[in-house]
Order: C-alpha cells, then sequence, then structure tokens
C-alpha cells in the first residue's frame, strides 16, 4: 500500500536540491525539474469546469441583495434624501443613507482626505448616496429608484488643463492640485540640451483607462454574532480586511475575508469599496447575508482608472547616438480624491536609458471624476508612450537604426535610486537583440524601405521597457504542511489573480521535495485560515510568496533529514532526498521511505514554515523588457491591424512556461486597447457626466482586434541575488512598452507621429487627410 | 450627448424613464408591463424564430404576478415561480445556482452570460427566463460528463486558454457552439466564433489555440499535446 502511494505521491528520477544548513537561505536552482516547465493549471479543472465559486456566484442560505445609488453629478451637495417610500416598497428589507446613524462612518482616501461612506457632498458622479437591501436586486433597484434625492448642483471640472486654471471651479477647498508637484532631477539638463546635435521636443497625453475586469466588483457579507466575513472580489483579502476593520471600527479578529478566487483586478481591486461596507451594513441590521454586486456601468464610475495625463518631453542626443538630457513636464488625473495621478509617471524616463542629465517635474490634479486606482503598471505605458516615440524620433534625426539608438544606451545600475545601485541582473540588451533577431527587425527595415505605393502601408516598430520594481518585498509568510503519507497543504495568503500564482507555488514545493505537484493542496487568500501577504499587485507576488514558499518547503526538509537521521543514525547532512526517499548520500541502500517515516506518522505532520527575505541591500532589482510589432494601415481609412508581435522578456527565471508565454500575450493585448481603442470621455461642456459607460462605447480589443502571430521570447539572466528563486516579475512589464512599439509602427507605415491615445480610426484618419495636405 | 444629467446611476437600460408612469412617478412594473404586451406582439415572436407560440395571445399580467413556468436546463426540468422581467441569467445563477454561467454586464456586451439554447450560442442576460420556456438550454455545467471534463473544456485546460477564468465558461460555450454547426473551423472561422466574448486578461492567443484542439478532441484525434 506505501509502495502504491509513494509512485503516486512522488517523482522518479532525480534528487532534489540540498538543503542548506538550519538558519541559513537555499543556493540559487543550479537545475530544475519542475519549474520551467509547461504545467498545466493546479486549479484548472475548478476554472473551466465552473465549479470554482468566485465570491460573485456565492450564494448563502436567506441571502438577501443590495444595490447602491449613485450620485448622477460630477459635483453636488445633497440637501435632503427620502428614503420613506422606499422603505416600504416590495421585498424591501433595508433603506440606508447619510442619516442612518449605523451607516454614519468616516471614509478615507489614502488616510489624507477623510469623508463619509455617504458623504453630503459627492465630488463625482456615481458617489454613493444610499443602498438598499431586499429579497431580489430586482425589488432592492425599485427601492432605490423610490428613494428621492434633492441636489444642490455645483459647478465641476472634469479635465485637467481646465481644472488647473485659476478661475476653474474648485473640487476642494485647497485647490486642484494635489499635494505638491513630484520633481526629480540629476546633471544639469541645460547643459545637456548645450551639448547634443538635435534637440527635440514635442507634447504626448494619454486618455484615462477603465481596469473593467470580467468580474463586477462586489462582496457577500455575513455576520456571526460580532464576526464579519466578507466574500470579496479582491486582489488582497488582508487589505480588504484592514481597510474594513477600520471603517467598521472591528477589531482584525472579527473580519474575515475569503477571496479563493476573483474574476480580474488589474488593479482595480487592491481596496474594497463602499459597496462592501454598504453589504455589511446592511446584513448586520437586516440579520441576514447581503449580496452586492455593482452594475458594470458603476465599475466604470467609482472603482478606478488610469489617470489621463498630458507629457511634455525634451530630448537631446549627440550625432553618434549619446543621450545628454531628458526633461520630462507631465500631469495627471487622481479624480476627485488623491489617488495617485501621476504615481510612477516619470520613472521609465529617469532609468531605462544612459543619460546623465535628466529632470521631471509631475503634477497630480483634481478634477472631479471617480478617484484613480493603480492600473497595471501605473504611470509606466503613459510615459513609455512618450519616450519610446522620442527615442525613435531621435534616431530619425540623427539617422540611426532605434534599435542600435537604444542599444547605445543600455545602464548597468539604477541612475535614478539613491547611490545608483547596480542591477541584481539586467539582459536588457539582450532582450532588444534576441528580440530584433527573432523578429528579423534588420530585414524588414531594410524592406520596409522598398514597400512603397498603394494605399496598403506595412510598418514595423519597436519598444523597450522596464518596471520599478523586480524583487517583490517583506512581508510574506507561507506554511506547508508534509502529512504522513508524503502529500502536502500549502497555505499561503496570495490571492491568484490568474496569474498562475498558485501553480507556481505548488511547482516551487515540488522541485523542492520532488512531490508531485497535484499531491499539494492549496489554501489561499483566506484572512481566518492563511498567512498574511502583501495584496497581489505590482508583479511582486511571485518574488515574494516563491521565495517564502521556498523558505517552507526547506524548513519542512530539514525537519525530514533531521527524523531520518535519528532513524538511521546518522548526520542530516549526510541525507539526500530522492523518489520519495530519504536515503544516505554514499549508501543508497540505507534508506527510509517519506511515508514510512517513523516519528513523522507518529506526529502526523510536519510543519515548515517561510519567510520572504529583505531584497539584498545596495541592489536594484528590476524587469526589463522589449517588443516589436508589425502593422498595417489603410491609409485611405486609417484603420490599423496589428499582425505580429514579439517580446522578449528578462523577468529573471520562468516559473512556468505556460503561464509565463499568456502573461505576455494578455499584456501585449491590453497594450492594444491603450494604444488603439480605449479612453474614458467625460462631457467636460455640458455635463461632466461620463459619456462611454459601457462596453459598447467605451472598447476593449476583442479576438478580431488581436495578432495571431504571437511570440514569446523569455530571456533568462540567471539572477542568483534577487532573491532564493531567481524570479522578478511579469505582469506589469509586459504590457509596458506595446503602444509605444504600435505608434512607432504606425509613424514606420505612414510618416505620421500620433501623440495621443487612443491612435483611433478616426485620429488616425484626420492625421493622414493633413499629412497628404501638407504633402 | 444624449445623456440625461438627470439619470441617476443604476443599472443600463433601467433609468428611471423606463420605469415612470405617465403621471411622472415611479412605477414599480407598468412599463414592464407595456414591454411584456409588446414583446408578446413583436419582438418575442421575432426572437422564438418559426415557432409561433400558441398562446401569443396572453392576459396582461399584474406586476407583482408570479408567472409558473418550467426551464429544460442540460437536460433536466426546473418548474419555477418567476417575475415576468427576471432575466433567465438571474434565474440560472441565482435562483438555480449553475454559477458557471457568470454575469458580466447584463446588457449583451460581453457575452459572460453565454448559455446555448436550441444549438446557438445566445446571451442569458438578453433574454427573460419566461421566453425561454420550452427551449432546449445548455450551461457550461451541461458539458461536463459526469465529473469528466468535455473535450472543450480539456482542451482550454491544456492549452492553458484563461487567466483569471471568469470568462472561460463563455469562451468554452462559444467554442462549443461552433464546433457543433462547424467541426473543422479555420483561424477566421474561430475568431469570428469567439469574438462576442470579451476577455480582459487577454487569453485569446491561446483560446485560438484551444479551440483548434478541441475541433481535433471532438473528432477523436486526441494525444497529448
Amino acid at each position: 500500500m506505501t509502495e502504491e502511494k509513494d509512485e503516486l505521491y512522488f517523482m522518479e528520477g532525480f534528487s532534489v536540491p540540498e538543503s542548506p544548513a538550519v538558519g541559513e537561505q537555499p543556493q540559487p536552482w543550479k537545475t530544475t525539474h519542475v519549474v520551467g516547465s509547461k504545467l498545466p493549471r493546479v486549479d484548472a479543472y475548478e476554472r473551466v469546469s465552473g465549479s470554482a465559486v468566485y465570491p460573485s456566484d456565492v450564494i448563502l442560505p436567506n441571502m438577501i441583495y443590495g444595490v447602491v445609488l449613485g450620485c448622477p453629478y460630477p459635483n453636488a451637495k445633497i440637501k435632503s434624501v427620502d428614503i420613506s417610500e422606499a422603505q416600504r416598497g416590495q421585498g424591501v428589507y433595508a433603506v440606508i443613507a447619510g442619516s442612518t446613524p449605523r451607516a454614519n462612518i468616516d471614509w478615507s482616501y489614502r488616510g489624507q482626505v477623510k469623508s463619509k461612506l455617504f458623504d453630503p457632498h459627492c465630488r463625482y458622479e456615481g458617489d454613493a448616496v444610499a443602498a438598499v437591501a431586499a429579497d431580489t436586486p430586482y425589488h432592492a433597484w425599485d427601492a432605490a429608484r423610490a428613494i428621492k434625492v434633492e441636489y444642490e448642483i455645483l459647478p465641476f471640472v472634469v479635465d485637467q488643463r481646465t481644472a488647473l486654471d485659476p478661475k476653474a471651479p474648485k473640487v476642494h477647498e485647497q485647490g486642484n492640485v494635489v499635494g505638491k508637484p513630484e520633481v526629480y532631477q540629476r546633471g544639469d539638463v541645460s547643459e545637456g540640451f548645450a551639448g547634443a546635435d538635435v534637440v527635440l521636443e514635442q507634447e504626448y497625453t494619454t486618455m484615462s483607462l477603465l481596469h473593467t475586469p470580467m468580474e463586477l466588483h462586489g462582496a457577500v457579507a455575513k455576520w456571526d454574532g460580532d464576526l464579519l466575513t466578507l466574500w470579496e472580489s479582491t486582489q488582497g483579502v488582508f487589505a480588504v480586511q484592514w481597510e474594513m476593520a477600520q471603517a467598521l471600527k472591528l477589531p482584525l479578529s472579527k473580519v474575515r475575508v475569503i477571496g479563493h478566487y476573483m474574476g480580474g483586478g488589474f488593479g482595480s481591486k487592491l481596496q474594497p469599496g463602499k459597496y462592501t461596507a454598504c453589504a455589511a451594513i446592511l446584513a448586520r441590521m437586516t440579520g441576514r447575508p447581503v449580496k452586492i454586486l455593482l452594475t458594470r456601468e458603476e465599475t466604470y464610475l467609482s472603482t478606478g482608472n488610469r489617470p489621463a495625463t498630458i507629457m511634455k518631453l525634451k530630448a537631446g542626443v549627440k550625432k553618434d547616438g549619446t543621450l545628454t538630457a531628458l526633461q520630462f513636464t507631465a500631469s495627471g488625473e487622481s479624480g476627485a480624491y488623491p489617488a495617485g495621478g501621476v504615481s510612477l509617471l516619470d520613472f521609465q524616463i529617469k532609468e531605462l536609458y544612459t543619460c546623465p542629465n535628466v529632470k521631471c517635474e509631475s503634477t497630480d490634479v483634481y478634477v472631479n471624476a471617480g478617484p484613480a486606482r493603480p492600473f497595471r503598471a501605473p504611470g509606466h505605458p503613459p510615459a513609455s508612450f512618450a519616450l519610446e516615440q522620442m527615442l525613435d524620433a531621435l534616431a530619425e534625426a540623427i539617422e540611426m537604426d532605434p534599435l542600435d539608438l537604444r542599444l547605445n544606451n543600455i545602464p548597468t545600475h539604477s541612475q535614478s535610486k539613491e547611490k545608483n545601485p547596480p542591477y541584481t541582473s539586467t539582459d536588457f540588451k539582450r532582450c532588444l537583440e534576441e528580440g530584433a533577431k527573432v523578429f528579423g527587425w534588420k530585414e524588414k527595415r531594410a524592406a520596409a524601405k522598398a514597400n512603397e505605393g498603394g494605399h496598403i502601408k506595412r510598418g514595423i516598430g519597436m519598444a523597450g521597457g522596464t518596471w520599478f520594481i523586480g524583487g517583490g518585498r517583506p512581508p510574506s509568510t507561507v506554511i506547508l504542511r508534509l502529512y504522513a503519507d508524503g502529500s502536502a497543504n500549502l497555505n499561503m495568503g496570495a490571492s491568484d489573480l490568474g496569474t498562475g500564482t498558485k501553480t507556481i507555488m505548488a511547482m516551487i514545493v515540488s522541485e523542492e521535495l520532488g512531490l508531485k505537484p497535484d499531491m499539494i493542496r492549496i489554501d489561499n487568500a483566506d484572512t481566518g485560515t492563511t498567512q498574511f501577504a502583501i495584496p497581489s499587485g505590482g508583479s511582486k507576488t511571485v518574488p515574494s510568496d516563491g521565495p517564502a514558499t521556498r523558505g517552507a518547503a526547506v524548513h519542512v526538509k530539514q525537519q525530514l533529514l533531521e527524523m531520518v537521521a535519528k532513524d538511521l543514525k546518522v548526520k542530516p547532512e549526510e541525507l539526500i532526498i530522492a523518489g520519495g526517499k530519504v536515503r544516505v548520500k554514499d549508501d543508497p541502500d540505507k534508506s527510509v521511505k517519506i511515508s514510512n517515516i517513523s516519528e513523522l506518522n507518529a506526529q502526523g505532520v510536519i510543519v515548515g514554515v517561510g519567510h520572504k527575505k529583505p531584497n539584498p541591500p545596495d541592489r536594484a532589482i528590476n524587469p526589463f523588457c522589449a517588443q516589436f510589432c508589425e502593422v498595417m494601415v489603410d491609409t485611405r481609412t486609417g484603420e490599423v491591424a496589428v499582425t505580429r508581435f514579439v517580446s522578449s522578456n528578462d523577468s529573471g527565471r520562468v516559473m512556468n512556461r505556460l503561464t509565463y508565454d499568456n502573461q505576455v500575450y494578455g499584456g501585449i493585448t491590453m497594450g492594444i486597447g491603450f494604444a488603439m481603442t480605449e479612453g474614458r470621455v467625460l462631457d467636460r461642456n455640458q455635463t461632466g457626466k461620463l459619456c462611454n459607460r459601457n462596453w459598447h462605447d467605451y472598447k476593449l480589443p476583442t479576438a478580431m482586434d488581436v495578432p495571431a502571430d504571437m511570440t514569446s521570447i523569455p530571456v533568462d539572466p540567471h539572477d542568483t541575488e534577487a532573491n532564493s528563486i531567481g524570479a522578478k516579475g511579469l505582469g506589469e512589464p509586459v504590457t509596458i512598452p506595446t503602444a509605444a512599439a504600435i505608434a512607432n509602427a504606425v509613424h514606420n507605415a505612414t510618416g505620421v507621429r500620433v501623440t495621443s491615445t487612443p491612435m483611433s480610426t478616426p485620429q488616425l484618419c484626420e492625421l493622414l487627410a493633413e499629412a497628404k495636405k501638407k504633402g | 450627448m444624449g445623456k440625461d444629467a438627470d439619470r441617476p446611476c443604476c443599472p443600463s437600460g433601467k433609468s428611471p424613464e423606463d420605469h415612470q408612469t405617465q403621471d411622472g412617478s415611479v412605477g414599480t412594473g407598468m412599463t414592464r408591463r407595456g414591454f411584456l404586451a409588446s414583446l408578446g406582439a413583436g419582438a418575442a415572436v421575432a426572437a422564438a424564430g418559426a415557432t409561433l407560440p400558441a398562446e401569443a395571445e396572453q392576459p396582461i399580467m399584474k406586476p407583482e404576478e408570479l408567472s409558473r413556468i418550467t426551464l429544460r436546463i442540460n437536460g433536466r426540468l426546473y418548474p419555477l415561480l418567476v417575475e415576468p422581467r427576471w432575466s433567465l441569467l438571474y434565474v440560472i445563477r441565482e435562483k438555480l445556482g449553475l454559477t458557471g454561467t457568470k454575469v458580466g454586464c447584463e446588457r449583451g456586451e460581453c457575452g459572460a452570460c453565454t448559455v446555448i439554447i436550441d444549438g446557438l450560442p445566445h446571451y442569458s442576460c438578453m433574454m427573460l427566463a419566461v421566453e425561454a420556456e420550452d427551449r432546449d438550454i445548455t450551461t457550461l455545467e451541461g458539458l461536463m460528463y459526469g465529473e469528466e471534463l468535455g473535450p472543450v473544456q480539456q482542451a482550454f485546460l491544456e492549452e492553458d486558454a484563461f487567466q483569471c477564468g471568469y470568462c472561460t465558461p463563455r469562451q468554452i460555450m462559444a467554442v462549443e457552439g461552433l464546433l457543433r454547426s462547424n467541426p473543422e473551423p479555420s483561424m477566421e472561422a474561430i475568431r469570428a466564433g469567439v469574438s462576442g466574448n470579451l476577455c480582459r486578461c487577454g487569453a485569446y492567443h491561446n483560446i485560438f489555440k484551444a479551440a483548434s484542439r478541441a475541433a481535433k478532441l471532438k473528432r477523436g484525434e486526441g494525444g497529448t499535446s
């Protein structure tokens, strides 16, 4: 029986990595057997069978439904709210508004500006005014519509150019600039420009983007006495726990948040929403579980966005391709409350290419619109849209291949971090070279020049990128339990957003113990039962929780070896683990099956604990990437077809090639949306309201908009310093250069520079017509 | 702009104008009643195709009245009491607990709620439950062989044709619907076949691969990928 089990549970044919002495860090893996392979996800069955229960799927006994009534104006004060008719509505259990004592709670924005859950001053369309719970969502909406609200409608401002005008309506009393402008400076830009052979200056603008994850924002709240349980579609259960405990004035121990599955977030689900608090309050008042799912339209208004930007970039270059100066002046929109409107916007500019003289100034602006939230690589894709197009223009001006201009300016150390630390690894050069080789960059550039005549033009473009953080960060704790039969349970707090986190962690355990990945059960994303983790965002999850998982597996092994050492009367360091057995290194006949270890059988389980260690001091950890693409432009209509993409990524070690490539394709797809079709439109003239409030008017890339020809080229620098698994994070870097690469390809095809997103058919049609007129 | 500044933020297509009675007060079903009456005369008949329901001349119902209907889902019969305005999606998910069918927009844009009705993929958010009587409805759960995955599901698993997995059920339904009518689809047919289903994670590339693989699995040309 045991023998059969061992064959079922463990893999034959290799020894697992040696265990370090207690208290020491494991060495980087030299070779791997599981990590890096193409392993289908450990939770794929649940996701394709429909058996995975997402928070929006939760149905509880006695559960009722809540809805949140939003303010229809971008700026209005509430004079009165009459809920009496709503309370009498069919199927209604409770109605809450600003005057409801239980709903009179504070709502904080980044700890900087305090307001109320139902604030008497609604500074953006869709801010919460009241909420209803009823037996069906239909009855709840009937009642919400019966709430009579009297508003004092105030003047509004919904775009940053107008907001910075001294005569503009003020979103907050102190004015429309959030805090102080962020300033960065090194060297002397005027000296740099003086020393340049070519100086160019250009303004670039990018529109605000909406995350629109497929699963709506929402929560189910249930009380057991004074214990609140929330099922929330979230990227970070501990962040939701913290914020709800603060808002509802509860001890952390009384708030349990569960988010086993979640249907996409992209940064918009790093925090709870007002709907979460409403669900909890309504559930408390009615004594029943309450489910609130926002409508799609409400998510457009109130669950965040990528801020719109206006960026001026001035750059100088010498004829030999040396960058001499970069000056970046930008503004972005936080929305109605402080929300990082220019967060990380200047990072590409000051970090990616070697340049001695750099000055960046970024101003965050209040407007009467829903507050921003982090959106996949905050600040980076807009800045890349500016920087990478500027590099192309500089290359053209000095008659240099834009690829060579980039290869000329690759730093070995961080230029913008304090003390200029060297990178733990950078293969940016190889990304550019290998990507160019696979794409056929040089050949295609030569061919493109000959491609004249006809109204369909082909063009190629490329861009590089880096992401500001690659090493993850503490704290993360992971617990691995090895059962007496040799199967295991991995316990971690992190959410799996669909990036394949659970599968990667199972692969790490498998690598360390030789255990088959499907013999590892994973419990995650539950504040009641799993260990603390930072929210899954910023491409930090694998580099944070991966090393913690490896640490937990190593801790299990150390205990395993000590147990067997006692049994066999040898020292632990004389033992190795292979094929489900622990055996003496020099004497293969002296071995014990893991399922036969007497002490393990007696105590039932070995508990291993792993922590994310601090990042190495005096080092910068950053992922890099380069993307190459081909487009076809119809110069009569302005239609663009993106026909090919090659992405080469230095994100450190490839953990799972299957989910790695999927991330790459997904990042490109999202970048195509930013580049070509997406842009939130607010009516700046008459109403200040959102004009494109659904997926018809705010168009995402569909199956028809992505190239069938996409290639992912992992470039692994074998980073031994970043952390114990050598991975640097992939999800964000892969979407950073996409829009810029397309813009460069469109220019290559047509000679037209598109400096504002989206590069839509109407915009391009107009630009092409203008270009034709000019001849 | 065509946007009414006074419109409260409420579910799309359910602005208060739709629910106001002629005297301007907010009603809870007057318009829905009118809606149903007009549907009975036109849209529902068009939607039902050639099968004109014999009882097209039903009396107008009161808003609070529940309809007794029987839905046929995955070969099982479900007798139900429903409000006439309940969408098929709402009934499938919240009343029957078949949560493999997802909710994304409730206005026929994203396809998250796709089910197969009489052999063709449909958005279940765009159909009332009362309209779905006497139709043959298949949800994701209906593609399973007991606990075993169906061939399209298996192909999605092997090709990693999803990330968060929330649009996955209906991508699978779209591919299932495509392969039922076109067992050997070209790449262009596959792209068109799944183009009514948004995937924000951007897993389209692998969905194309999974559709090709599913076609092979369905034809019995299995083997490891």
